[in-house]
């Protein structure tokens, strides 16, 4: 009784030191919006002709009719400028006012409304299509970024998530292919994720061994392994990559909202299932005697297991939990996106999804923040590559990696890992 | 066979001179005799035991995967009831063709050496494999070296691949874009690989020291952001090769090139020496300097070293800094030294083998140089066994990964094959987690 009625105030105890952040960083982010609403004033706004219009589709094309919502860009972005620049100067004059956070965020939301009308200038943008298309890239990213939030909350660094992705995703497009199951598939990838949180688990905790070393480790790993199956066992045989996938599944009711249903409730399970996944994790780490034990153990270990907590026992069982809920995004690459398996198909996310963990400071509502931001920089290239705006595509696609290193240096500043994330435990 | 003729002997000395010590400190015991010390050696958990044991669960690990996943053999075995001796034959006769083809692909070809003796040429062929695995050494020892010296201050270099494109590009730009005698021109193309590295590792360093950024994840980012810089950069006007559409560039002129060192025949070049040389610069740098000195005080406790006065921010980007530029001269290596010319993806895996070459050789320069000249030899015997005998070259990236894992937790290997503590028992710790 009494553990869960302290958990809430544990919370509140962490809040304040779970992002220091320097007065000097938050005029900086203020100067940031400023500068933002100068390209939105100069290039997008008066840099484009008064008559030029950007068009949104705002539903798929068929079904839905809510009319394209066609507008100037020049007398869009001029307003949107001076309110972005309006968001930034209190930045700059009260850094210690509350919500500061949430006017910056704002403000980048205006920017990107604006930059999104100038990349559309004299020509269409399926709005809807490409909403629909961020929350699809972000569910890999939810589903790391849980797996990352479950190991290092008991104070284990899981950064084999990439491996455990590929895994997921290899093992997740066999089996579905083999039996003709998609939900096989998936617990295939579950257990494929299972295997390697495990073996990660058991050289980290049996034998202390450095975790970032295994978990580097177990990427070359599975990369390898999985290269090798793909061309020994994949390629002569394509019945067994078969490139089976998901289809979109609407959710009854919700899916009739203009602009919204289409974009969030018609979504594949993998994202419903990420988001149930997101509140039970919430729910279980800040409301639970499961989540304050694994919290505690990974804070102050010794502390727990002194008050009873078998510390390895938690931690062996948040890091497969982890493992499996990683191998489950790992399916997603195939039986949830494109189907068909091929080498290296994961592309970094599974580190993309750590730095969404770190960005939500271990709290899955900000990793659900940060996931979206970056699914939607990886939407973001493909429609901008057929708006023809002007960027080589090649910069397009960097931007989710740009986005999270700036992401990691300069928005979050200096976030407060779980005081004994990383370091192995011994009794003695 | 003893497996310090197979293991890398310079680990050896400091292991063998405990028992003798011991025995020194103790005059009423008689000394074992030679060969009693040299089993009891081997039933030890010392580094060279565990890295050959490494060496051979890997290549068991390989050689079950080679068996479970062809064709012929699993045929064989479907029918092991009633032919088990055929099914262990097949298998057998498999892996044996593979690991056969590993051998005479990445050290020398018994048939071709049989070949020279009896007609008195063709003794290229006989040095072509061990040229090809030095050839491939070359870069992994120099970025190896790179990444071995960011673990002795804690930083966890994974940014290789990155560091070895901007590397590699920078030495392309000066290959074609200046025109000097190969006195001048090639020390120039050295000396911006190490650049280019160098820039591409002070970013991460920077960031970490002003802002806390987690240098494994900017790293990896990084690794991306080299990437699609280098294709850009592949289809636009002064790299690109003229009057072509492929994504290639301009091919840098034999000034900029690191000469052959036998002749033409044979692919190893004076990138080798440079890379011997490096890793001999390293390993003064930490062991004798007191810049390496404040490296590894800063690695093993940085509070110890604000105590003492370091400066544990300049030491991050110096080290990353320093650490990007080895890795850097890996990318000029590969581009001066055998490909003169840059393609999309440039680099191949060489980045990311090189923290599994640092891990291979405990962080020190001539652990490095052994394990380098390994896992060339995985590769280069890999690329003939894929021709060969026809499984995928990848087969070498799982051996190698296995490896490493046993290499990175030695307690592991003690228990499964039951030696007794020593050197190697210890865990390697190398990293902090996200807030150091």
């Amino acid at each position: 009784m009494s553990v869960v009625a302290l958990a809430p105030e544990n919370e509140e105890l962490t809040a304040p030191e779970g992002r220091i952040v320097s007065v000097a960083r938050v005029r900086g982010m203020g100067v940031f919006l400023v500068l933002l609403a100068v390209v939105m004033f100069g290039p997008f706004g008066l840099g484009v002709a008064a008559h030029v219009h950007a068009t949104f589709l705002l539903g798929a094309p068929p079904a839905t009719g809510v009319a394209p919502l066609s507008l100037p860009v020049r007398w869009v972005s001029v307003p949107l400028a001076l309110v972005c620049a309006a968001l930034g100067c209190p930045l700059w004059a009260r850094p210690h006012g509350r919500g500061r956070f949430l006017l910056f965020s704002l403000g980048v939301l205006i920017f990107l409304w604006s930059f999104l009308g100038w990349a559309a200038r004299g020509g269409e943008l399926n709005f809807v299509d490409m909403l629909a298309e961020s929350l699809a890239y972000s569910t890999p990213l939810l589903f790391g970024s849980m797996s990352g939030m479950m190991c290092e909350r008991s104070g284990v660094v899981n950064i084999a998530i990439e491996g455990q992705f590929l895994a997921g995703a290899f093992l997740g497009a066999m089996i579905s292919s083999a039996t003709n199951n998609l939900w096989l598939g998936v617990f295939s990838g579950a257990v494929a994720g299972a295997i390697f949180g495990a073996l990660l688990a058991f050289l980290a905790l049996r034998y202390g061994a450095d975790q970032i070393i295994v978990g580097v480790v177990i990427v070359a790993f599975c990369t390898g392994l999985t290269n090798f199956l793909t061309e020994q066992v994949l390629s002569p045989d394509q019945n067994l990559n078969a490139g089976l996938t998901f289809s979109p599944f609407g959710i009854p009711l919700l899916d009739k909202i203009p602009v919204l249903g289409p974009a969030v409730f018609d979504q594949n399970y993998f994202f419903y299932g990420a988001i149930v996944l997101l509140v039970v994790i919430h729910v279980g780490l800040f409301k639970t005697r499961w989540g304050l034990r694994a919290r505690a153990v990974g804070e102050h270990p010794r502390a727990a297991e002194t008050v009873g907590i078998h510390v390895l026992s938690v931690r062996y069982r948040n890091v497969i939990m982890g493992g499996v809920i990683a191998g489950i995004g790992g399916a997603w690459f195939t039986i949830g996106n494109v189907g068909e398996f091929s080498a290296d198909m994961t592309a970094g996310l599974g580190y993309v999804a750590l730095a969404a963990m770190i960005f939500g400071r271990w709290r899955p509502f900000g990793a659900l923040g940060a996931a979206l931001l970056f699914g939607f920089s990886v939407s973001l290239q493909s429609f901008l590559a057929v708006l023809n705006v002007g960027i080589p595509s090649p910069f397009l696609s960097m931007a989710p990696y740009v986005i999270t290193i700036a992401v990691v240096s300069g928005l979050v500043g200096r976030v407060r890992p779980p005081a004994s994330d990383g370091v192995p435990y011994s009794r003695e | 066979m003893t497996a310090a003729e197979v293991t890398p002997g310079g680990e050896l000395p400091p292991e063998e001179a405990k028992p003798e010590l011991q025995a020194a400190g103790a005059p009423p015991v008689p000394p074992a005799p030679a060969w009693r010390r040299a089993l009891r050696w081997m039933g030890e958990a010392n580094l060279a035991v565990v890295t050959f044991l490494a060496v051979v669960v890997g290549l068991l690990v390989g050689a079950i995967l080679i068996v479970v996943t062809t064709p012929a053999t699993l045929h064989a075995w479907s029918n092991v009831g009633s032919a088990p001796g055929h099914a262990l034959g097949v298998s057998f006769s498999t892996v044996g063709n593979a690991y056969g083809a590993l051998f005479a692909g990445s050290v020398f070809s018994p048939s071709a050496v049989g070949h020279a003796i009896s007609t008195g040429s063709g003794w290229t062929v006989v040095f072509t494999p061990i040229s090809e695995t030095l050839v491939s050494a070359t870069p992994l020892i120099l970025a190896g070296t790179g990444v071995a010296l960011g673990f002795s201050t804690g930083v966890f270099n994974i940014g290789g691949q990155g560091q070895l494109i901007a590397g590699a590009l920078a030495a392309t730009y000066v290959g074609f874009g200046v025109h000097l005698p190969i006195g001048i021109h090639l020390p120039l193309v050295i000396l911006a690989g190490a650049a280019g590295g160098a820039v591409a590792g002070f970013i991460p360093g920077i960031l970490k020291a002003r802002t806390g950024a987690h240098e494994v994840i900017v790293t990896i980012m990084l690794n991306y952001i080299f990437l699609y810089l280098l294709n850009y950069l592949l289809t636009t006007a002064p790299l690109q090769q003229p009057g072509q559409s492929n994504s290639i560039s301009r091919t840098v002129p034999g000034s900029a090139r690191l000469p052959q060192l036998f002749g033409n025949g044979l692919r190893v070049n004076l990138g080798l020496i440079v890379a011997l040389a490096v890793a001999a610069g390293a390993s003064w740098l930490m062991r004798k300097s007191t810049l390496g000195f404040e490296f590894k005080v800063i690695g093993a406790n940085p509070s110890a070293g604000r105590t003492a006065g370091m400066d544990a921010r300049r030491a991050t980007i110096l080290v990353l800094t320093i650490s990007g530029a080895l890795v850097g001269m890996a990318g000029m290596s590969t581009l001066a030294g055998t490909d003169f010319f840059l393609s999309s993806g440039y680099g191949g895996g060489n980045g990311f083998n090189a923290i599994t070459v640092a891990l291979l050789g405990r962080n020190r320069p001539v652990g490095v140089v052994f394990g380098s000249l390994l896992f060339a030899a995985l590769s280069t015997g890999g690329r003939y066994m894929q021709s060969t005998s026809g499984i995928p070259i990848d087969l070498t990236s799982v051996i190698q990964a296995v490896i490493v894992f046993l290499v990175a937790t030695p307690a592991l290997v003690r228990e499964i094959f039951r030696l007794r503590e020593a050197g190697a028992g210890k865990i390697l710790l190398f990293t902090k987690g996200w807030g150091g």
